[in-house]
């Protein structure tokens, strides 16, 4: 743990890119331009399913202004048979999912791209491509994709030895479920369903590539991770990663939805041909069509308990929506599902199903607020069966040191039960509801992660400090490692300027993904200033005459100390960075690490809501998060994660979806239909921050950023049932939904 | 097509420039004027990310036409701070952790300021209202409309 005063963490410092954000001068992706820049577009599939006839571009490539034509032909093809792994992605996927190569799998999928002296030259050139597609038979929904008749998206996907659309399966055991239930008292079953739900990152996708003469490749984009971006489109290009310098611009969210390429690998193709600089930026609606979203689901939960509340037995089956390749999060739905609760007896599956749909990518622990969900409401009604408070009923079956989860870990020292105690401590537990009001509570897990994480900081010559790490900053992180950094070096943060490295500045480091930034900058930054405190010790040392032994380092000041105490008057970062030349040149390090000790994240929630029942709308009336961060470096961004998240939850669970049409186009791509939060919908939201700080990190840490979406659609759906006495087994809980279920019995049993 | 020739004022600056009749403001301020702090979250009306001040009223840069621009005057983020000097409310949103990624804040802001030129005293409701066309994704709201009723507390206070 920090030993040092911590006059830095723990404090609300100011960003150290907070003044270029609210002047409108921080460059986001679609922000830098460059001389000779020209535009890409992507020609997109009518068809949610067409086999890929032919394609003949020589129209578009006649048309005046129009510099450069790509199709499937210019990328790199990974046959379907050999399994290239990228992090949690497949090559085989992903450069299919670029660009469509042998079918077209959902309305939306790109087939070709242009790039022309302008937006609506590359736009009209998309119009002269004439592709001959054989359209096929298409399922969107889970249930529609796994009828014995469906149309099979991929040949090669078998399932029990047959042609299917389950493209994946994966169960976690723990006990003898028979003999679990066997001993409950109450058990309960129930079927959930739930919409694919977009990330709904304000900023679009967007990128500028060069590709020089050299194959010298820059790319400008807004991602999760620029080594990605150069990974993949190293692979899908063939140009070698030592040629390609990813930039990552500022990113305007991304929630996961930015940890895979979309446009990177087309553009650089385009600037190849071209010879140009070449920029492309997608709308809102080639957003809402073509990237993410997040898994549609059914799952079915079964929890069995004895009458003293104890859970002897959980079961969970869980299908998820993969989109049109296979990789639906199903590990974080089975996986985080029963993770909160020491559970003697578990078996939890998931299911990935392929359908005509835009490949699902990561969104906010993917899938484990999907499993939660299921989860949180059947123990609702367990408690409710068994007459016992929900939050008692949860405190009483929480995990805790110790426990061993069915997803493998034995846990450590973890925060649960503390989150769950204050929750029912909470004046906000027995503030009075009235009519059509009720007050739902649920928990949630998830995994958190660490990985490979690189940092550089040098003092610079006036004795000031840089910092530069290789994670892209999502919500802050630059804030937290400032204060790190200031609290080790004991200085002023105002004098720790922290920049995101590219991928020719800074050592390799993972996707900002997994929660996994601030635990893992934390590491490789205290090491990196530790080592130059080390070094600042050793000139000071030299500089004196003495052994580095007899130096410590106290408030940004080296002081001799033990029999030298008092010899020499102490010298501050400045006075060493001014001798740096005559003592053995510049200071600075640089640490690059796979980092271990990510421990799990839990959070209980406890909403408040009322139900309009004339108009079925469902209003949020009161939210609060209890968290377990870990130790809140820089808290106001900490409470942000958790807010944010809530919010997130609360979409999801009351109106996000997306809906199709009989054609299988997706019918609401844009913010009017798809309807995310709004100010106007959302009260204030109180955060409640435990810090039992994280024993396998320096500083604490935790991953704060996912789990706050964990529990929030179990929680919002348990508060509605207490309003209204009745439950919806569906999401979203929307209006037309919520009317729809109001019958004269149930309103008279609320009032 | 033929490009037009708009005279106009922005941040306070006499401006020309040439456009295609179907441009949009956005596109201009983010195209040939240079002025990207306006973003483009949506292109339909919807998101706010764009919004700028067309002579003191609020509008979204994505639906107006360029040439619609002759003879007015535009306020965009980039001229919401006075030289070094931020506004009270970039430098409370600042204080506040009131942004998270930043791609909503510039519309935020440019909103936010128009609020409290017409009102000096709004409720969190007339804030929340004000601001339900500014869609933000990474930040709840909270922070945001803390920060905005605490710069009216003491823009109120300074002027006492
Ligand atoms: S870009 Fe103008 S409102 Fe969204
Ligand atoms: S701060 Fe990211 S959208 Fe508002």
């Amino acid at each position: 743990m920090n030993e040092i005063s911590n006059k830095w963490i723990g404090t609300n410092t100011i960003r150290p890119d907070g003044a270029d954000k609210v002047t409108g001068r921080a460059a986001y992706a679609a922000d830098t331009s460059m001389p000779g820049m020209i535009w890409g577009r992507v020609l997109r599939s009518p068809h949610p399913h067409a086999r890929i006839k032919s394609i003949d571009t020589s129209k578009a490539e006649a048309l005046q202004g129009v510099k450069a034509v790509v199709t499937s032909k210019d990328i790199v093809e990974f046959p379907v048979d050999k399994p290239v792994a990228l992090g949690i992605q497949d090559m085989r996927w992903m450069s299919r999912n670029v660009m469509a190569r042998e079918k077209a799998l959902f309305h939306g999928h790109p087939v070709a791209a242009v790039a022309a002296m302008s937006e609506a030259i590359a736009a009209e050139a998309c119009k002269l491509i004439e592709v001959d597609y054989e359209v096929l038979p298409w399922a969107i929904e889970i249930e529609d994709a796994l009828k014995p008749d469906a149309p099979i998206l991929h040949d090669f996907v078998q399932f029990e030895g047959k042609p299917s659309n389950i493209a994946g399966t994966l169960e976690h055991k723990l006990g003898d479920i028979e003999a679990g239930f066997a001993k409950a008292d109450v058990v309960i079953e129930r079927s959930f369903t739930t919409r694919p739900v977009h990330q709904g990152y304000i900023e679009t996708h967007a990128c500028l590539v060069s590709v020089l003469s050299d194959g010298k490749t820059t790319i400008w984009s807004s991602s999760q991770g620029q080594f990605m971006v150069r990974a993949m489109t190293s692979l899908l290009t063939g140009i070698p990663q030592s040629s390609i310098r990813a930039i990552p611009a500022e990113i305007g969210g991304g929630f996961g939805g930015k940890t895979i390429v979309y446009l990177e690998p087309l553009a650089t193709m385009l600037s190849k041909k071209s010879g140009r600089p070449v920029k492309m930026v997608m709308s809102r609606e080639e957003v809402m069509r073509a990237t993410g979203p997040t898994s549609g689901s059914t799952s079915t939960v079964k929890i069995g308990a004895t009458k003293d509340g104890t859970i002897v037995a959980a079961q969970g089956v869980f299908y998820l929506q993969a989109g049109c390749f296979p990789g639906s999060p199903i590990r974080g739905a089975a996986g985080c599902a029963f993770a909160p609760y020491n559970i003697a007896n578990v078996v939890s599956r998931g299911f990935d199903v392929v359908s005509n749909r835009s490949k699902v990518a990561a969104y906010r622990a993917p899938g484990a607020p999907i499993g939660a969900y299921a989860v949180e409401c059947v123990l609702d009604e367990v408690a409710e069966a068994l007459k016992i408070d929900p939050l008692d009923l949860r405190i009483k079956n929480a995990a805790r040191e110790g426990t061993k989860a069915a997803h493998g870990p034995v846990y450590p020292r973890i925060g649960l039960l503390e989150t769950m105690e204050s929750a029912r401590k909470h004046p906000h537990y027995k503030a009075p509801l009235g009519k059509f009001q009720g007050r739902g509570v649920a928990s949630g897990y998830w995994f958190n992660a660490g990985g490979e994480s690189s940092a550089q900081v040098n003092i610079t010559e006036d004795g000031n400090v840089v910092v530069t790490t290789g994670h892209p900053d999502i919500g802050g992180s630059r804030a937290a490692i400032a204060n790190i950094a200031a609290e080790l070096l004991g200085i002023d943060y105002r004098r720790v300027s922290v920049l995101i490295g590219d991928t020719a500045t800074v050592g390799y480091s993972n996707l900002t993904g997994g929660s996994r930034v601030l635990f893992a900058s934390a590491i490789v930054v205290t090491d990196s200033a530790e080592q130059v405190i080390g070094q600042l010790k050793a000139r000071a040392a030299k500089i004196w005459g003495i052994s580095a032994d007899a130096v410590v380092w106290e408030n940004g000041e080296a002081r001799p100390s033990g029999d030298h105490t008092g010899n020499f008057p102490t010298m501050t970062l400045a006075e060493i960075a001014a001798k740096a030349t005559e003592t053995g040149g510049p200071i600075g390090a640089g640490v690059q690490l796979n980092t271990t000790g990510a421990e799990g994240g839990f959070s209980t929630h406890i909403c408040d809501v009322e139900v309009d029942v004339d108009l079925g709308i469902v209003r949020v009336l009161r939210y609060t998060s209890f968290q377990d961060v870990g130790r809140a470096i820089h808290p106001a961004y900490v409470e942000g994660q958790i807010q944010g998240g809530a919010v997130q939850g609360i979409g999801w669970a009351l109106n996000e979806e997306y809906i199709y049409n009989k054609k299988g186009h997706v019918d609401n791509p844009g913010f009017l239909d798809y309807r995310m939060p709004v100010c106007s919908d959302m009260p204030m939201l109180d955060a409640v921050m435990i810090e039992i700080p994280n024993p396998k990190h320096p500083q604490g840490v935790r991953g704060v950023g996912e789990v706050p979406l964990v529990p929030v659609m179990a929680a919002v759906a348990n508060a509605v049932h207490s309003a209204l006495g009745k439950r919806y087994y569906s999401l979203p809980m929307s209006p037309p939904k919520v009317l729809e279920g109001l019958d004269e019995g149930t309103l008279q049993a609320a009032e | 097509m033929a490009k037009l020739h708009i005279s106009t004022k922005i941040n306070g600056e006499p401006t020309e420039f040439l456009c295609d009749p179907n441009d949009s403001m956005l596109d201009v301020l983010r195209g040939p004027l240079a002025l990207t702090g306006s973003k483009e979250g949506c292109g339909s009306g919807d998101c706010g990310a764009c919004s700028v001040m067309l002579d003191g009223r609020l509008v979204c840069s994505c639906l107006m036409l360029a040439a619609e621009a002759e003879g007015h005057e535009i306020e965009t983020i980039e001229g919401m701070a006075e030289g070094e000097k931020l506004h009270p409310l970039q430098q409370k949103f600042l204080e506040m952790a009131a942004l998270q990624c930043g791609i909503c804040t510039p519309g935020v802001l440019v909103a936010s300021k128009a609020l409290l030129e017409k009102n000096q005293n709004p409720t969190e409701t007339e804030v929340r209202y004000w601001l339900a066309g500014n869609l933000c994704r990474c930040t709840g709201y909270d922070k945001i409309v803390r920060a905005v009723l605490d710069t009216a507390a003491e823009m109120r206070e300074a002027t006492r």
